[in-house]
């Protein structure tokens, strides 16, 4: 089974992606389409990347919708620091973040998440100290920071990834 | 139905996406322009990039499955790519940001996180 198909969930997304691109969802492209999902994926094993294992699927759900409430508020936090322009003080800053999280796939995702979500930034991380630097528009706690981001991501991905 | 006569409802709903669409990118742009260091100027293209691209694709989307009368979301492709890939453009641009700071040996920069291991 693991040798016909290597990676499993890439050969589903790669099919709905099929799916969605060419807007149908008939008999003759899902299978073509899986055809092509079938080939890229054993195209990537090839690669031999980190395979990701993912233990706790109904929490992607949960965690995607944290991500996206959260989203919205930094959403909303940065355009009224924009807009505020030079009347605002600098709080700017940069934080060491200690982290439990080790697995890289789990690592990948939450550095997008904090990238992707305004206001916060990944900048490097260290596997010696298992630490991350991240540099926020908006400091004013450090500490509330790493609790919320711990809180917030760190124990879920944990639960999923590791 | 055809992009005509598109309802009132569905009007105003696909306006009000494009309008805080483009209103979230447009901040982020001015925030680009105008933060003053290269770390918070990162900060800003986020918001075209997360809720911007959300209301731009969203109104795309409603539009064009009203207009044509079935399902089109070819944008939930657009937005999940966007997604993804402005992240570790964001992360490449800072951490040579970062190298080229501590090479200069810029006081505004924590220093170097990874000691060198004894072995």
């Amino acid at each position: 089974m693991s040798r016909l198909f290597p990676h499993p969930l890439l050969t589903v997304a790669l099919t709905l992606m099929w799916l969605l691109l060419q807007q149908s969802a008939g008999l003759g492209h899902i299978l073509l389409g899986f055809v092509v999902a079938f080939a890229a994926s054993h195209a990537m094993a090839r690669l031999q990347p980190h395979k990701p294992r993912i233990r706790r699927p109904g929490l992607v759900l949960k965690l995607l919708a944290e991500v996206t409430l959260d989203i919205i508020r930094s959403n909303i936090a940065v355009t009224r620091i924009v807009l505020a322009g030079e009347r605002r003080k600098a709080t700017a800053g940069f934080i060491k973040m200690p982290l439990e999280l080790r697995d890289p796939a789990g690592l990948a995702v939450l550095s997008c998440i904090i990238t992707a979500t305004p206001g916060s930034a990944w900048l490097e991380y260290s596997p010696a100290e298992s630490s991350v630097l991240i540099h926020v528009l908006d400091l004013i706690d450090e500490g509330e920071w790493i609790d919320t981001i711990k809180r917030r991501y760190e124990t879920l991905l944990l639960e999923i990834f590791q | 139905m055809s992009f005509d006569d598109v309802p009132l409802w569905a009007a105003l709903l696909i306006s009000a996406c494009v309008l805080v669409g483009a209103f979230l990118t447009f901040v982020g742009a001015v925030g680009l322009a105008r933060m003053p260091s290269f770390y918070q100027r990162i900060h800003a293209p986020t918001l075209g990039t997360s809720f911007g691209a959300v209301g731009v694709l969203a109104a795309s989307a409603i539009l064009s499955t009203i207009g044509e009368d079935r399902f089109i979301a070819h944008e939930i492709l657009i937005f999940t790519f966007v997604s993804v890939t402005t992240p570790v453009t964001l992360m490449l641009l800072a951490r040579a940001a970062l190298h080229r700071d501590r090479v200069e040996g810029s006081s505004d920069v924590p220093a170097v996180v990874e000691r060198p291991v004894d072995q």
